[in-house]
């Protein structure tokens, strides 16, 4: 095979699938080898600030639940049928062992499954800590901002009280510095995919940023960045696919199969909110002269958080983000995805489709389930909105 | 019989009816209000039961107006299914919950209330963001179809099962310098701090005699049934009325009613007449409220009383000591609403379930599991193991809904519950041999 | 003899078993259930009453030895298929009289004649093959009438049809009004009269003529004697649910789940977990050393899970219920299933079809599917406890109970007793029964209304 056959991505590719695929999060307990005294600091979806975490000297670790690679033993008798399949898997996950290099889980307040998941987190595994993430709803930095800075704090003091690095000041600003960078490569990776989708597939950078899931900022950052520069080598193919925003999958996380379903039926992917934590903070944050950087990481999530539907709309018009990201990347349209009995997603969406109406902007909307094992169905309905759009375009 | 004994059992029908009476005679008036809100200039606040700011509203004039409550009775009129539909119509998921659902498809009916008249539109939307996440949407969808003001206050949650400082400040700040600003612009003048002390002062006398009513199932027999017919008796403290006269005197009345039936050793009026308490039995869940009555007889039927209930806790936990406290009015209300039971975590909620399983010496715990409610619901089947593991005291679990007829599956709740009974049964004549 | 009754009206099937005064099991009866609760109820007691019957015949031969062991059983199970038999015959003649009441009906008019003849031909045709259903070692489906029934008369209208000779759905709508009248009427005959014409029959074939008319005069004595004992049902208990009222006065009543427990302890007295896995339903309960239930949860609202899923998967493939299991265990592959639902059973399996996986492969993930999810209902209820009883239509199934088995084996240990047992479908009635029992010794016995 002569070299450039050979696809420039396909060996940082692999190893990104690899470190995505690590439910047994053996890339965890090696940190833990290689850093004595170390925390793993767990966090469900949507949002958690990571700088402080690894400030602590903490890996933090974000977890997904078991996607469709776990066998739901235990997990199942926990819940009743009418709630999503993420704590299933993430207590399944839990109670088979997998996790159990997690010193802490933290649970933030993007519903009341996750809420409540931290509830029964304490009494499974009382002898690791359970933290609650209270994001503030309100956006004044003089109340919510100082209340969010207080549980930043009060989260610090818990994981100090369990053994990580007391917090200093020095070691914030430096993780929010590697967060700022592995934000910037995030942001290239995803300028890349709105130039050209056939350069990097949605199902690409979807690993490419899951990987980072139990690394340092910095390592993600050098695994994106090498990433992209090799993404730009590639040779191309088309595909006369439409461009779509897809919306409503910032929790519980579609299988791969899917994506790559969507992407066989026509769908270029071009924006999305999987994984949105990653993304959560808009742009750099900058650490003022004299302050304290825990006020930073506050402030920036009050300034610089995006919205979605576990943040309050305040003064904002719903569904005016979408719009202008679709006006903007360009694309055709929306494609709706949202978890079975999401609340969020699916309590959120009737206001966002009313804003795109309003617009003309096409979108199709379905559920799935992270085990979903057959997309027939979602193949067909991709493929037909695709169509659609291609040959009517706004009027589909 | 004698005519002391004539006397007290003339007392006690005339008492009978009064407390009911009253809260009948408070309701209608409050919907006559509302019904000539425009008129009147009175403004409207639409707002939730779990960290209703009652007082606060009252003390600045204006008149509440509870969705929760709106979409309940909507399902005991067995309006609900209709209202249901026009909102999946219009593309609301079939997953979320039931209760927005049916208020939206109320809206699209004209929004006739319970009382058959036509609730006004909100002035103001109080979006109290306590002990449940769909609150916020609820809102963020009625101020797109109402398109009035939204004023956000965010309680935030007791993960730790303890109520911080920094809780309480967050809450007082927000009150002091959002919250409230955005009322006095909506009722059209400044808050008078003396009208809001007083109102929680009369809010705290109420709470004495509602605890002193619920407490009253420790008797045998319990002279209440502390859910079916508890969720009556949460009206007034929980709607439109705590910090009211009226209030005061409903649970005076509620009381010595009450305590008249402890005297003469009477069990709770329910579908089936007075019924002889065979079983005693904690409940933990909302109730289905299409089904209510078919629900209660259930328990009834089988000679079983609820002699407490976490769901009627939503509104304030007031059994574990908490009074609202007039003398420092914002800092009360903000402990009031840390406090409601949804805002409560898992662990807390359990012991407070334990805790009412042993002092009122239940013989076996309920728990209804509705699908529209993750906040109550997720973590139920935990807490059911857990209760039996405490307590040895077999735990009982059905699954319904708000206000969703579809959900409630008659056949399948009254086999489980049956075999529930006879199961308790069973083990009472097992423990007597 | 004195007996006690417990009845189950099952979703699919109706059961009762009667036991005697010291609690053994004399009798144990099925019938489909059908719309009339009261019938259905009445059926399977009677069906119950005649294995009681011939429960006494066995133990009268045993005791009398007029033949031998080997001849015994021969005669007893000769006389059990021709009492069938002249029981068939019995409810054929009832159906020719349905038949031509209803033709007479006003509804027939102009096609009476047309579909008269053709409907007595099949119908004759019925009795003259009845025989055959009940020859040594004939295979029959059940032993429901509208099995056997329904399965002649489609074959001999759909020949008919075929030739021209008769309108199809006329003829099919004849049938099945009438048989839906056979079924809700209670047989008239006596059971001493059926029992005696098929000793006729089967006497001839076992005990042949050559020089022993005394023993078949001993015989016959037995047999009419054993047909006459009075049996008096001092008590009965009914269970059952789904129905808007059982046709039992509420003090009668017990609830199934109780039964289930009761009787699956009953016949493996170790049971302390139970898992029901049934058409519509699927439990799991945990049981206390005397068979009383202590905890119990149910999936009553979702297919996946329950027989029915089985079902739809037996559809797709056009293969019959009973051929999943068999097929399934000659899976080489692992095969991972996602979606549990029922709803979109159908359309997986088709894609892994399309994607060249093997039938044998998927149906083994899909056996594991269905266990899976079982399995969390049990764990819901409080865990498996030694010793583990499998009840239910699935634990026929040789996947299921494999799959079952690998899974306890592996999340509550080997030391796990495993129980089934393939009259495991008459545990609630037993149950039933054995509540009545207590009534019975109680003082607060119930009788079934005549």
């Amino acid at each position: 095979m002569t070299p450039e056959r050979v696809d420039p991505v396909a060996d940082v590719l692999a190893r990104a699938e690899a470190l995505a695929d690590d439910l047994d999060l053996r890339s965890v307990r090696a940190f833990k080898d290689a850093h004595p005294g170390a925390l793993a600091v767990g966090h469900m979806p949507i949002y958690s600030p990571r700088p402080l975490f690894e400030a602590l000297g903490c890996l933090p670790v974000a977890i997904f639940g078991g996607g469709d690679q776990l066998d739901i033993i235990r997990g199942d008798s926990y819940f009743q049928s009418y709630i999503c399949h993420i704590p299933r898997s993430t207590i399944e996950l839990g109670l088979s062992g997998r996790i159990a290099t997690l010193d802490a889980m933290v649970f933030p307040s993007i519903c009341d499954v996750i809420r409540n998941l931290g509830g029964m987190w304490k009494l499974l595994f009382p002898d690791r800590l359970s933290i609650y993430l209270d994001l503030p709803q309100n956006f004044d930095a003089s109340i919510g901002g100082r209340f969010y800075a207080g549980e930043l704090r009060r989260i610090a003091r818990e994981l100090e009280s369990k053994g990580a690095k007391p917090l200093q000041a020095e070691a914030l600003r430096q993780a929010i510095a590697d967060e700022n960078r592995r934000r910037e490569c995030i942001t290239a990776l995803d300028a890349l995919r709105h130039e050209d989708p056939s350069r990097v597939r949605a199902s690409e950078a979807y690993t490419v940023v899951r990987a980072g899931a139990a690394l340092t900022a910095r390592a993600h950052a050098d695994l994106i960045d090498e990433f992209v520069t090799a993404a730009k080598r590639r040779n191309v193919r088309h595909f006369d696919n439409v461009r779509v925003v897809l919306c409503g999958s910032f929790c519980e996380q579609p299988p791969l199969a899917l994506i790559r379903s969507l992407e066989k039926a026509g769908c270029d992917i071009v924006d999305d909110d999987f994984q949105l934590g990653w993304r959560m903070i808009e742009g750099r944050m900058d650490v003022r002269e004299g302050e304290d950087p825990v006020d930073t990481l506050a402030r920036a999530y009050i300034e610089q958080g995006c919205p979605t539907a576990s943040r309050y709309i305040a003064d904002e018009v719903k569904g005016a983000d979408l719009v202008a990201r679709v006006r903007q990347l360009p694309a055709d349209g929306v494609i709706f995805a949202a978890a079975s009995f999401c609340d969020p997603a699916l309590l959120d969406q009737p206001m966002l489709e009313a804003a795109l109406r309003q617009q003309n902007i096409p979108f199709t909307s379905f559920k799935y389930a992270e085990n979903t094992g057959q997309f027939q169905v979602i193949r067909e309905q991709a493929g037909a909105f695709s169509d659609a759009v291609k040959l009517w375009g706004a009027s589909a | 019989m004698t005519t002391t004994t004539t006397a007290a059992a003339a007392t006690t029908d005339v008492s009978k009816d009064r407390s009911q009476a009253r809260q009948k005679r408070m309701i209608a008036d409050h919907f006559h209000k509302l019904e000539h809100a425009k008129e009147t200039g009175k403004k409207v606040v639409y707002t939730f039961v779990p960290g209703n700011l009652t007082e606060l509203i009252d003390a600045l004039g204006m008149l509440p107006v509870l969705p929760e409550i709106n979409a309940l009775q909507s399902g005991m009129r067995k309006r609900s299914a209709e209202y249901i539909a026009e909102a999946e119509k219009a593309g609301h998921s079939e997953d979320v919950c039931t209760y927005v659902k049916c208020d939206i498809g109320m809206m699209k009916a004209g929004n006739i209330g319970p009382t058959g008249t036509r609730l006004p539109p909100p002035d103001l939307l109080l979006l109290s963001y306590t002990g449940c996440f769909t609150f916020m949407k609820w809102f963020e969808l009625l101020k797109q179809e109402y398109n009035c003001p939204v004023v956000m206050l965010h309680v935030p949650y007791q993960a730790d099962g303890v109520i911080t400082n920094e809780m309480r400040q967050y809450i007082v700040d927000q009150l002091e310098r959002v919250v409230i600003p955005a009322m006095e612009n909506v009722a059209g003048k400044k808050l008078d701090m003396q009208e809001l002390e007083k109102r929680l002062a009369l809010s705290a006398k109420a709470e004495d005699d509602l605890v002193a009513v619920w407490e009253s199932a420790r008797h045998r027999p319990s002279p209440i049934d502390g859910y079916f017919g508890g969720v009556y008796y949460i009206g007034p403290i929980f709607s439109a009325f705590r910090g009211s006269e009226d209030a005061v005197h409903y649970y005076r009345e509620l009381r010595e009613e009450v305590t008249a039936r402890m005297a003469t050793g009477e069990g709770p009026v329910t579908p089936d007449g007075t019924t002889n308490e065979k079983f005693r039995i904690v409940v933990e869940g909302p109730p289905n409220w299409t089904h209510f009555y078919d629900f209660w007889r259930m328990f009834s039927r089988e000679g079983a009383t609820v002699v407490a209930s976490t769901y009627t806790r939503v509104g304030g936990l007031y059994d574990l000591g908490f009074r609202h406290d007039s003398s420092k009015p914002l800092e009360t209300l903000a402990d009031y609403c840390l406090g409601c039971y949804t805002n409560m975590n898992l662990p807390s909620r359990i012991d407070l379930i334990e805790r009412y399983i042993k002092s009122y010496d239940a013989d076996g715990f309920l728990i209804n599991s509705v699908k529209s409610c993750n906040s109550f619901s997720v973590g139920q089947l935990l807490v059911l193991r857990e209760l039996e593991k405490r307590t040895g005291v077999p735990g009982g679990f059905v699954e319904s809904d708000l206000v969703d007829p579809r959900y409630f599956g008659k056949a399948n709740i009254d086999n489980r519950l049956q075999s529930y009974f006879q199961m308790l049964d069973a083990k009472k004549r097992k423990g007597a041999r | 003899m004195k007996c006690v009754v417990g009845i189950d009206l099952g979703s699919t099937t109706t059961k009762a078993v009667l036991l005697d005064e010291r609690g053994s099991v004399i009798g144990q009866g099925i019938t489909n259930s059908r719309s009339n609760y009261a019938v259905a109820s009445a059926v399977a007691r009677d069906e119950a009453l005649t294995a009681a019957r011939f429960t006494m015949l066995q133990r009268a031969f045993e005791e009398e030895q007029r033949l031998g062991a080997v001849e015994t059983q021969t005669l007893l199970e000769r006389l059990s298929a021709c009492f069938r038999l002249e029981v068939y015959l019995a409810q054929l003649e009832q159906l020719g009289h349905e038949m031509s009441r209803l033709l007479a009906g006003e509804q027939y008019g102009r096609h009476r004649a047309e579909t008269d003849a053709p409907a007595r031909d099949i119908l004759a045709e019925c009795v003259r093959d009845a025989h055959l259903f009940f020859v040594p070692g004939a295979r029959r489906r059940s032993d429901f009438f509208r099995d056997l029934a329904g399965a002649a008369f489609m074959a001999g209208a759909e020949r008919r049809a075929r030739e021209g000779q008769v309108v199809f759905e006329r003829i099919v709508a004849l049938f099945d009004r009438a048989i839906f009248d056979v079924e809700t009427w209670l047989m008239n005959v006596e059971f001493a009269t059926l029992l005696s014409r098929a000793l006729d029959r089967a006497m001839p074939e076992v005990v042949t003529d050559a020089g022993r008319g005394e023993t078949r005069k001993d015989i016959k004595a037995i047999v009419d004697r054993v047909a006459t004992i009075p049996i008096e049902e001092s008590s009965y208990v009914g269970t059952g649910y789904g129905r808007q009222t059982l046709p039992f006065p509420k003090e009668a009543v017990r609830s199934e789940i109780l039964c289930h427990g009761r009787g699956a302890h009953r016949v493996f007295s170790g049971t302390r977990s139970v898992l029901d896995i049934g058409g519509q339903d699927t439990k799991a309960l945990q049981v206390d050393d005397s068979g009383m239930v202590t905890s119990f949860q149910m999936n009553d609202r979702c297919a996946a899970g329950c027989g029915r899923y089985l079902g739809y998967i037996a559809d797709e493939l056009n293969i019959g219920l009973h051929e999943l299991g068999p097929l399934a265990l000659q899976s080489t592959k692992v095969v991972k299933i996602n979606s549990t639902c029922t709803v979109f059973a159908g359309a997986e399996l088709r894609e892994r079809l399309s994607l060249g996986q093997r039938r044998e492969d998927i149906l083994a993930a899909l056996h594991r599917s269905i266990v899976t999810r079982a399995m969390s209902l049990v764990a819901r209820s409080g865990g498996i406890r030694n010793e583990f009883t499998f009840t239910g239509g699935v634990c026929k199934n040789p996947m299921a109970t494999k799959v079952l088995s690998e899974l306890i084996a592996e999340h509550y240990g080997s030391d796990i007793v495993i129980n089934a047992h393939p009259d495991s479908i008459y545990m609630g009635a037993l149950g039933a029964a054995l509540f009545a029992l207590d009534d019975l010794e109680a003082g607060r016995a119930r009788l079934l209304p005549a």
